[in-house]
């Protein structure tokens, strides 16, 4: 019960060549914009042709371009979310959820109506018209649209990226739900880290068409494969890297010496370390821990809501604006010490630090 | 009084209108989803007959219907003569009707969001499903906007009927012939009154049709906002 899909399609600026095997539990596909994420959903679901590769689903091979096969979109029983809905705007949320209901009886029509609706909440609404409907609201009634005609898979193009902040994480949850009932492959498109991350068990990582990482979501955020997706992950601080003779890394942007806790096969050449994984020592003298804490001297500051990101320079002199790290601490914490003069103390803890070959 | 051209004239162009409507979507629906440099020189003949002068379009069709003309030709063989009979003026007001139609009904269907159509093919909608529950509805405002230019055409229709239809009254004599033949015959009393005849009878079926066509598209549109 997968989804296989092996895909190369030329575009305009790069080649899109991906390859995956997609199971029951969710996959997010993260890239930046223009990385090729929608021409992937498209050619899966059969609206784009690929120019080589093969899409399998199930036992039904849906594409094979050294066979000939190209199964029509309307057969593919792929359920699709696009990123605007593309809700019918002339028909209500009940005939727009209808629409894929059109070769069941009228009676058994109206008994999967009817379960749809409940289950997607939409109740109150299945007479009003599209443009009635809330962004969430329109949401969910592409989502049950979609899941109207019992899909095999379901593709999501940005879910959530039409929807106002105070929404997502309604809807998020809502569409948390779809998936544990769903128990099929669900591909799900996003730019948004952390959506990505909170929606997929899974994680892909595109970049200009190609596959830059793939696998369980813990281990590509914990252990960036390469420096790319390190940034695509969102990371922020990167040193180029070399390994000394005694198994310390030596950090060549940042002038100093680490231990790291990964190995990687490979000798590495950048380590890098997440903004929010940078640790303060507010009380040096009563800790007992001296590796990997280095003084630094602060930039310049910048707040958030919740939280305050600190430009850090790891040498008390510098080129006037230039920042060896950037940290992330919450408010409170800041507050504490922010009257106190610089130098700090950092801790980069050898079991947040992570080396990349490339 | 004989009221004879009014009823021709408004049998001709209701008949040569719904013809209109039928080919000019079926042509306009068939073109967007086709594309390619060969098919625009097609789309040139089909906008043709809004710019020829309609005699020139009146003589072609006399060349293709006439007695020696391919289409005339065939027609005899069924024992039939279509020049100078009263589908001779369908057949003008059709032809001139048709561009306008099918610009119209084009530019419509190509209003509608292709994202709209492709959501309702993934959920297994045949083609033709796609553009009757979809396409046509989303276009219809567009649509009737055609039907109501070509119709306001074919009643106006003058030159290629005359050439094809010529004037016999009471079968072939349309309202803006029946103009022209009583002011060639200088009888001005019946020519204004004709032209007084044919301006209430644009003007009310004009405005009738586009106050409808206005208030159903508002109309729906409200209803969609609520």
């Amino acid at each position: 019960m997968a989804l296989e899909v092996q895909i190369e399609k030329k575009l305009p600026d790069f080649e899109l060549n991906v390859a995956f095997t997609a199971s029951e539990e969710p996959l997010s596909i993260l890239g930046a914009s223009g990385a090729g994420k929608t021409m992937l959903l498209r050619c899966i679901a059969g609206l784009e042709r690929a120019d080589r590769g093969r899409v399998a689903l199930r036992d039904r091979v849906l594409f094979d371009a050294a066979q000939n096969i190209r199964v029509p979109v309307q057969r593919r029983r792929i359920g699709m979310v696009f990123q605007n809905y593309a809700l019918f705007p002339h028909r209500t949320v009940a005939e727009n959820i209808e629409f894929g209901l059109h070769e069941l009886s009228r009676k058994e029509r109206s008994a999967r109506l009817k379960a749809l609706i409940e289950r997607t909440h939409l109740k109150e609404l299945a007479d009003r018209h599209p443009r009635a409907l809330s962004g969430g609201e329109q949401q969910r009634t592409a989502l049950a649209r979609a899941l109207a005609i019992d899909p095999e898979a379901l593709l999501l193009d940005e879910p959530l990226s039409a929807l106002d902040t105070h929404l997502r994480s309604q809807v998020e949850a809502q569409l948390q739900e779809v998936f544990s009932t769903f128990q099929r492959p669900a591909l799900l498109v996003t730019h948004n880290i952390e959506e990505a991350y909170r929606l997929g068990a899974r994680l892909l990582v595109l970049s200009r068409g190609r596959m830059a990482a793939y696998g369980p979501k813990e281990e590509i955020f914990g252990h960036p494969p390469t420096r790319e997706v390190g940034q695509l992950t969102g990371c922020k601080n990167f040193s180029r890297a070399r390994m000394n003779a005694d198994g310390t890394v030596e950090a060549l942007d940042w002038g100093c010496r680490l231990r790291v806790g990964q190995s990687i096969s490979k000798p590495p050449a950048y380590v890098g370390i997440r903004a929010h994984h940078i640790d303060f020592l507010e009380a040096r003298a009563g800790t007992d821990v001296s590796e990997n804490v280095f003084p630094c001297w602060l930039v310049r500051a910048s707040e958030t809501p919740f939280r305050e990101t600190l430009y850090l320079r790891l040498q008390p002199h510098g080129v006037e604006g230039a920042y060896d790290l950037q940290a992330e601490v919450f408010k409170e914490k800041w507050l504490r010490f922010r009257d106190v003069p610089d130098p700090w103390h950092v801790r980069l803890s050898p079991g947040s630090l992570f080396l990349m070959p490339e | 009084m004989d009221w004879s051209p009014v009823w021709i004239s408004l049998a001709t162009s209701v008949t040569a209108t719904a013809i209109t409507l039928v080919v000019g979507l079926a042509a306009a629906a068939w073109r967007e989803r086709h594309s390619g440099p060969a098919l625009a020189l097609l789309d040139g003949i089909f906008l043709l007959p809004l710019v020829l002068p309609p005699t020139v379009v009146g003589f072609f069709l006399l060349l293709l219907f006439g007695r020696h003309g391919p289409l005339g030709q065939l027609l005899l063989h069924f024992g039939a003569t279509l020049v100078f009979s009263w589908p001779a003026t369908v057949i003008a007001a059709t032809v001139v009707s048709f561009p306008l139609m099918y610009i119209t009904a084009r530019a419509a269907l190509e209003q509608v969001e292709p994202g709209l159509l492709e959501a309702a093919r993934t959920l297994g909608a045949s083609e033709s499903r796609v553009f009757r529950e979809i396409a046509l509805p989303l276009a219809w405002p567009g649509v009737l906007a055609g039907t109501m230019l070509s119709f306001g055409r074919a009643l106006g229709e003058f030159g290629a009927t005359l050439m094809i239809a010529g004037n016999i009254p009471g079968r072939t004599e349309t309202i803006p012939i029946a103009i022209y033949f009583a002011v060639e015959a200088d009888d001005i009393q019946r020519a204004l009154y004709w032209c007084a005849v044919d301006v209430v009878i644009s003007l009310a079926l004009l405005s009738g049709l586009y106050y409808w066509t206005r208030t159903q598209g508002f109309g729906r549109a409200r209803r969609l906002a609520r």
